[in-house]
């Protein structure tokens, strides 16, 4: 059954890139504990414009969990407290009344901030163009059944491939690695028959582009797999070493 | 009437007969033309991607902040082809035949045949790209059925398949943005459509962290902007999908076709509160293994498995005895209403009927049910915070996809020469009722294999000039209007809020022109349109300025564009005076209470024509010629 409670939230306000930001608190009444955490802001801008004061900017999109747009450090925590969860799909139930949360956005070199709780996240789209894909063009496939992919890789690329590119690992990372992002994809990609042939290029591109956004390194904290919405484990790291490592080899 | 351009020829002939006969243009020459493609789903990413292949000068405009976001990404069930790997009787004509049927007969022949035989095509392409779909343990592609189809013809990759086709897509795209054949223009977008001497020729639009307002030219412009279901307010959609590229351009002389065809979609978690900002899909390949009932008795106040076998009702098993819990999505839906309108649906609004898996988690296991749906399950255990493995879901209809859109020709491109329409933007291939599985396939049928053939064909026959024509003085104006309906937004300091309107606007539709209509309520309806939208814009409250991030006046822009958009809906929706798919009128039903068409009067698509905000638009027809399939009465029985 759902209650009313009340929140003091610290909220980070920043007006653009350029200027430095600081915590804004505001209390609030009566929150819903069926609402999600981005209606129970849907809320608090629509009560802010009312008084006459800017609403508080913050990216979402599909509210469901899979676009990968929403996203905030939640008391500390990529997305909250509760695991494998989006911050579109953290429910106020999860909060007690009287609580303080502090609000802030994702905090990473690779990651700019636009405004308030919005960051700017096109170093993973550059990544992504550096290697993250399989070069066939519309029209050269073959039939769909002449390449074969046992149930287990299948698993395995669809458990990697499952990232929804938020960048929730970065934040959770001390170094603001974004070595999570990168092994899923090169582990996804490399891993099935049809990404084979561009293996080695593939692995050393992504990672160099990684490099050159300002990404940090994995030092083995793990935080990035207890933050990640989709539950994607560090096995795809150290995947992604391997195929670095063996990429390297003469 | 309208010239929808259908080559001659038999039916099985007509796409390859037409691509033959297609004006090519030679590879050397391809980079000369520039193309504009706005939004990046599946169909705008595939379209962008395989022009850019082609070595087109592409340019790709989305408001999202990667390409990656655009609202393909959430669905769920599958992808349709025709490929009858499980020998179960399936070819490219049933698969063509169960669209038309399942489109109440209200789509055009020769699009949809062409759809089911590149159908197969998009699997080949997905799995070269490393799209994950599901595996047998032998290797080989598994497949699933779904809603409105006797075999099983649904490729998925777990319940994310709308996900893994989209970053296909995506990652084809990227690949050609690092050979400098795509640029991308993110957080963009497109306000307005410039037409000069009646030929699309670039579009306006604004840097969303900016504020900037800028022209780009092009030689052809693609609009891939998704559906209009967020006029409702609360829909599955992205809080972000709006109409304002697609309204815009209708404002510019593209006729909008069909805007009363909207899918309600049966399988969805219920709405909660006043504060709900919008609505959650369960895919409906839940369907497949759950069992849709209510309690026999009104207002049963047990939980319910302490309601026993004999006082349930099945409801959709007992009307529909052949397709049982997999009849079409507008029928599914219907009788979910009819059943909670009657005082039966259960919950504490009592607007919800149960899905229950109980009886597959006791055949098949935990362990099954969890691979199936298990993405699913845990969706619903966040939402709702009660475990689906133990007590039955709840759901209830919820709009969900938008059949109406822009009109286009055979070739996918609207009354406006240059102006290309793809995916869900347009209003092609699924009639008045879409079936599961099918959008997936719309899309990127569009986009991989359509466009670039009938794209070509149109740049072929012009000369390209996007770099002189960026001088007319059609873009200056268009940048003003622009310009001053931002302002003007700015200025009026009201005291409502931009969401309040959606609001009120999203609930009126959804009581009158929603899962049913009738005459008085669409009339009701077309009076208060106008008075929301004029107190709209005398009272409407957007703070900050246009030249930064301002997301309230993102919204206002898309709002004021549904609150026109909403009259035509309404308008459409009373002019059609026959049931059909997803247009229910009251007025117009079967002594059972199912959809009844009046094909002698209907059986045309309604284009509208612009003709000023509270004007009357113009209504022009598109015969439909059915030659191969024979007109009857759907029957899921």
């Amino acid at each position: 059954m759902s209650k009313k409670i009340n929140l003091k939230l610290k909220i980070w306000r920043q007006k653009d890139h350029a200027t430095p930001g600081k915590f804004e608190i505001y209390q609030t009444r009566g929150i819903d504990t069926d609402m999600s955490f981005l209606e129970m802001l849907d809320v608090l801008n629509e009560k802010l414009t009312k008084e006459g004061k800017e609403p508080i900017a913050f990216d979402h999109d599909c509210r469901e969990g899979i676009c990968g747009t929403c996203g905030a450090v939640v008391n500390g925590q990529p997305h909250g407290p509760v695991r494998g969860t989006t911050l579109c799909q953290l429910h106020m139930r999860h909060f007690k009344d009287g609580e303080t949360l502090i609000i802030e956005p994702w905090r990473a070199k690779g990651f700019p901030i636009n405004k308030d709780l919005s960051v700017d996240r096109t170093a993973f789209d550059r990544i992504i163009t550096a290697g993250g894909f399989i070069s066939v063009k519309t029209g050269q496939a073959p039939d769909a059944n002449t390449i074969l992919v046992s149930k287990e890789a299948s698993d395995n690329a669809m458990d990697a491939a499952q990232c929804i590119g938020c960048g929730a690992c970065v934040a959770a990372c001390p170094n603001g690695s974004a070595m999570l992002f990168v092994g899923a994809k090169v582990s996804h990609l490399n891993n099935l028959p049809q990404g084979k042939s561009e293996k080695k290029t593939r692995v050393l591109n992504m990672v160099t582009q990684m490099d050159k956004e300002g990404f940090g390194n994995c030092s083995n904290s793990y935080e990035c797999e207890a933050a990640c919405p989709k539950e994607i484990g560090v096995c795809h790291i150290a995947r992604m070493n391997k195929d670095y490592r063996q990429a390297n080899l003469p | 009437m309208l010239d929808p351009k259908i080559p001659s020829g038999a039916l099985q002939d007509k796409w390859t007969n037409h691509k033959f006969n297609e004006k090519l243009v030679n590879p050397a020459n391809r980079r000369k033309y520039k193309i504009i493609v706005v939004g990046t789903g599946l169909s705008g990413a595939s379209a962008a991607a395989s022009l850019g292949e082609m070595g087109y000068n592409v340019e790709s405009f989305f408001f999202q902040d990667s390409p990656r976001r655009a609202h393909s990404i959430a669905a769920q069930g599958g992808i349709n082809a025709a490929k009858n790997y499980p020998n179960d009787g399936d070819s490219i004509r049933r698969l063509f035949y169960d669209t038309i049927k399942g489109g109440d007969f209200r789509s055009r022949e020769a699009n949809v045949y062409r759809l089911a035989e590149v159908s197969n095509n998009i699997i080949d392409q997905c799995v070269a790209q490393g799209v994950p779909f599901a595996r047998e343990y032998s290797g080989y592609l598994d497949n699933r059925s779904f809603g409105g189809a006797q075999v099983s013809r649904t490729f998925y990759a777990r319940g994310q398949t709308g996900q893994q086709l989209l970053l296909g897509a995506y990652q084809a795209l990227m690949k050609e943005v690092g050979k400098k054949n795509v640029v991308l223009h993110p957080r963009t977008e497109m306000l307005d459509l410039v037409v000069i001497d009646g030929v699309a020729r670039g579009i306006i639009v604004r840097d969303l962290l900016t504020g900037k307002i800028e022209s780009h030219a092009a030689d052809a412009v693609v609009l891939a902007t998704g559906g209009y279901g967020n006029v409702f307010y609360l829909s599955t959609n992205a809080k972000g999908c709006n109409v304002t590229a697609t309204w815009r351009a209708h404002k510019k002389g593209a006729f909008f076709a069909n805007p009363c065809y909207t899918q309600i979609h049966p399988t969805c978690i219920p709405v909660h509160g006043e504060y709900q900002s919008k609505l959650t899909l369960m895919s409906e390949s839940l369907r497949n293994d759950g069992r849709v009932w209510v309690p026999k008795k009104a207002k049963d106040p047990r939980p319910a498995h302490e309601v026993p076998e004999d006082e349930r009702d099945y409801f959709l098993e007992r009307k529909y005895p052949a397709f049982g819990n997999l009849v079409p999505r507008d029928i599914a839906s219907r009788n979910a209403k009819e059943q909670c309108d009657a005082g039966r649906g259960v919950g504490d609004t009592g607007m919800a009927v149960y899905l229950d898996l109980k009886d597959s988690i006791a055949r098949l296991g935990e362990e099954i049910i969890k691979e199936r749906y298990g993405n699913l399950f845990d969706m619903y255990a966040k939402i709702t915070g009660t475990d689906p493995y133990k007590t039955p879901m709840m759901i209830y209809p919820a709009v969900h996809y938008t059949m109406g859109g822009l009109w286009v020709d055979y070739n996918l491109m609207s009354n406006l020469p240059g102006l290309f329409v793809v995916g869900e933007a347009n209003f092609s291939d699924h009639g008045a009722n879409r079936l599961g599985a099918s959008a997936l396939m719309q899309g990127l049928a569009d986009g991989y294999f359509i466009l670039p053939y009938t794209m070509t064909n149109y740049l072929a026959q012009i000369k390209p000039n996007a770099k002189e024509i960026i001088s007319r003085v059609e873009f200056k104006q268009a940048e003003e209007q622009v310009e001053d309906k931002i302002k003007k937004l700015l200025s009026i300091k009201g005291k409502t809020t931009v969401d309040a309107f959606h609001r009120e606007l999203g609930h009126l539709l959804w009581e009158k022109c929603g899962m049913a209509r009738n005459e008085a309520g669409l009339k009701e309806v077309l009076k208060l349109i106008p008075e929301i939208r004029e107190r709209f814009w005398k009272d409407v409250c957007i703070l900050g300025s246009g030249e930064e991030f301002n997301q309230a006046l993102e919204r206002a822009g898309r709002v004021a564009d549904f609150l026109e958009f909403g009259e035509l809906m309404c308008l459409d929706a009373l002019e059609r005076k026959e049931s059909c798919g997803g247009h229910f009128r009251e007025e117009y039903q079967t002594p059972e209470g199912e959809a009844l068409r009046r094909d002698d009067l209907f059986s045309y698509v309604a284009a509208w024509q612009f003709n000023g905000v509270g004007q009357a638009p113009t209504l022009h027809k598109e015969e439909l010629k059915f030659e191969e399939v024979h007109l009857a009465q759907r029957n899921y029985k």
